[in-house]
């Protein structure tokens, strides 16, 4: 099973990229996800968390992530050096931030700017996902494209999946 | 059938949607709200053509159900914990009258102290209401349970009305991936709902009425063997269900590798999907484990489970519930069915989840190396410590 630990802030978006994940990946044959945020009362720029578990077979564990195979920031005020306690053996950090890491665990993309040049909005959800196709063979670009078009409203379908695509470029690149 | 990626609020309202209900009436609480607002989209939108009641309460919504099922309309509704616990009024007012309403509850702890997150404290508390009971695991079975509980429900010798939980959050709140049937498989699935427990203007009858000692027994004597008839009833949809929708349901209970198991733990819910990896991780390693999940708490699966525990050395149910001062309801329940088989065997209860409070694999693990020691006690996961009292 492949664990990934979404970390936003209430409104960035978090949760609806772990769903996208999951969406995404479970459009393959004989492939289960699951997808969750962390629950309770939501609020506006508080911390959040969201889940996501890609399998090939059934999931039944449905408690929360407590080591991931990825952990993904949305927002770098929530990285810390506590964050890697979360991180199974070999496991990745993707992080939003327009600051350098040196460490081989941890890779930045500084989804901000494209997102200001894509989207026009400061949201690097579906742009987080995109990098997410990059560094790992969970999920192509075109299954991420049919989870845009099938959950979110059309009017965001066509910058969404821009920004998907410049974002998976600059990470390859 | 098309697969979609939803949460088992929504997958129910799908399995609704299919149903084809005349009346919805319904008030917010979470975490069962979404299945009401996602209903009232599909109204919005013209793919459910159905009447949305608005009301200001939980017993107004029961009430109102009630009402539109007294003139022979399919109705559904859907609440959860306090929300469950104001209707309560309400409930053996549905069951009594015979009206076959279905409502989804989200599994909800009740207050004090005040907590929003999962436990089967709610519907556990209403056990004795005449309403069948059904506990889903996932999103699959909430959206088949939605589409069979209203062939069980309506069906003319059970005319019982029909409970479907949902563990709040890990289920109603949880995204998955789940097969939507066509709506041409539901209508060839659920016939529609005739009956002639209904004011009818052309056939004038009395519903609803007084019962006084002489007849009182009688009409509950009658009660209960119609919810004893939704059995068969259960088997009759679940095999129409496999016909048409290819998916096979087990009844009132769910084995899994009980057949050759010293140690069994028998719960409910979302949580036996855990159970069950604990199983399969265990018998890796060579242990006689099994899970026995109760799929429907009324009907009680009595036969089902001496059947399934006979051969076990002890057993555990593990549920999200206590009755103060005596132990799991739930529990009360299997020890019951198990004397009556004259199976005497040790078993313990466990008690966990409550208030949402995570289940571990590792406190699952923990549950199969107590029962070794082959003594019954009363626990409380998480905290140490025998609950028996004295």
């Amino acid at each position: 099973m492949t664990e990934i630990l979404w970390h936003g802030r209430g409104g960035q978006g978090a949760f609806t990229a772990a769903r996208l994940l999951g969406d995404a990946y479970s459009l393959k044959d004989n492939a289960y996800a699951l997808a969750f945020p962390s629950f309770g009362p939501e609020r506006r720029g508080a911390p959040i968390r969201a889940f996501t578990k890609l399998d090939q077979k059934p999931i039944g564990n449905r408690s929360e992530i407590t080591k991931s195979n990825y952990s993904i920031f949305l927002d770098d005020t929530l990285f810390n050096a506590k964050s890697f306690r979360e991180l199974k053996q070999n496991g990745k950090i993707l992080l939003n931030t327009k600051k350098k890491f040196d460490d081989p665990r941890v890779i930045t993309l500084d989804g901000d700017s494209i997102a200001a040049r894509i989207l026009g909005l400061p949201i690097t959800n579906t742009i987080l996902l995109g990098a997410f196709a990059a560094i790992s063979n969970e999920i192509s670009l075109e299954e991420i494209y049919e989870a845009i078009r099938q959950t979110m409203p059309r009017r965001l379908h066509e910058k969404n999946i821009a920004a998907v695509k410049a974002a998976y470029e600059e990470v390859v690149a | 059938m098309a697969k979609a990626f939803l949460s088992g609020n929504e997958a129910f309202a799908y399995g609704v949607r299919l149903a084809r209900p005349q009346v919805i009436s319904a008030y917010p609480i979470t975490p069962q709200t979404i299945v009401v607002e996602k209903l009232s989209e599909f109204i919005e939108d013209g793919s459910l053509k159905a009447e949305f009641i608005h009301v200001e309460s939980e017993h107004s919504a029961l009430s109102c159900a009630i009402g539109a099922s007294s003139v022979g309309a399919r109705a559904f509704t859907a609440t959860s914990s306090q929300g469950l616990l104001y209707m309560a009024e309400c409930l053996p007012y549905a069951a009594g009258g015979r009206f076959p309403i279905v409502m989804m509850n989200a599994n909800r702890s009740t207050a004090l102290p005040w907590n929003i997150y999962g436990d089967q404290r709610d519907s556990l508390s209403q056990l004795d209401s005449g309403w069948i009971q059904a506990y889903a695991e996932n999103a699959q079975e909430a959206l088949d349970l939605a589409l069979m509980s209203f062939y069980i429900a309506e069906h003319k010798n059970v005319s019982t009305p029909y409970m479907a939980n949902l563990d709040g959050f890990v289920l109603t709140h949880t995204y998955e991936v789940v097969d939507v049937p066509t709506a041409e498989q539901a209508d060839a699935f659920l016939p529609k709902y005739a009956t002639e427990n209904k004011l009818d203007l052309q056939n004038p009858r009395n519903l609803a009425f007084s019962a006084g000692p002489d007849s009182n027994t009688i009409f509950k004597y009658k009660e209960h063997v119609g919810i004893l008839n939704a059995k068969s009833v259960i088997q009759e949809a679940e095999d129409r269900f496999e016909t048409i929708f290819g998916r096979r349901y087990s009844g009132l209970t769910e084995s899994y590798r009980t057949e050759d198991a010293d140690y069994i733990i028998i719960t409910l819910g979302s949580i036996a999907g855990l159970v069950r990896e604990v199983v399969d991780a265990l018998r890796l390693e060579g242990r006689r484990v099994g899970l026995l999940r109760l799929r429907y708490l009324r009907p009680f699966p009595n036969e089902e489970i001496a059947n399934a525990v006979k051969n076990a050395k002890a057993v555990a149910v593990l549920e999200k519930d206590i009755s103060f001062g005596n132990e799991g309801t739930v529990y009360t329940n299997v020890n019951s069915a198990m004397q009556k088989a004259g199976i005497n065997i040790p078993n313990s209860n466990y008690i966990g989840g409550l208030g949402g409070k995570n289940i571990s694999s590792e406190e699952i693990k923990g549950i199969f190396d107590e029962l070794k020691s082959q003594k019954s006690a009363v626990r409380f996961l998480g905290i140490g410590g025998e609950a028996n009292g004295g």
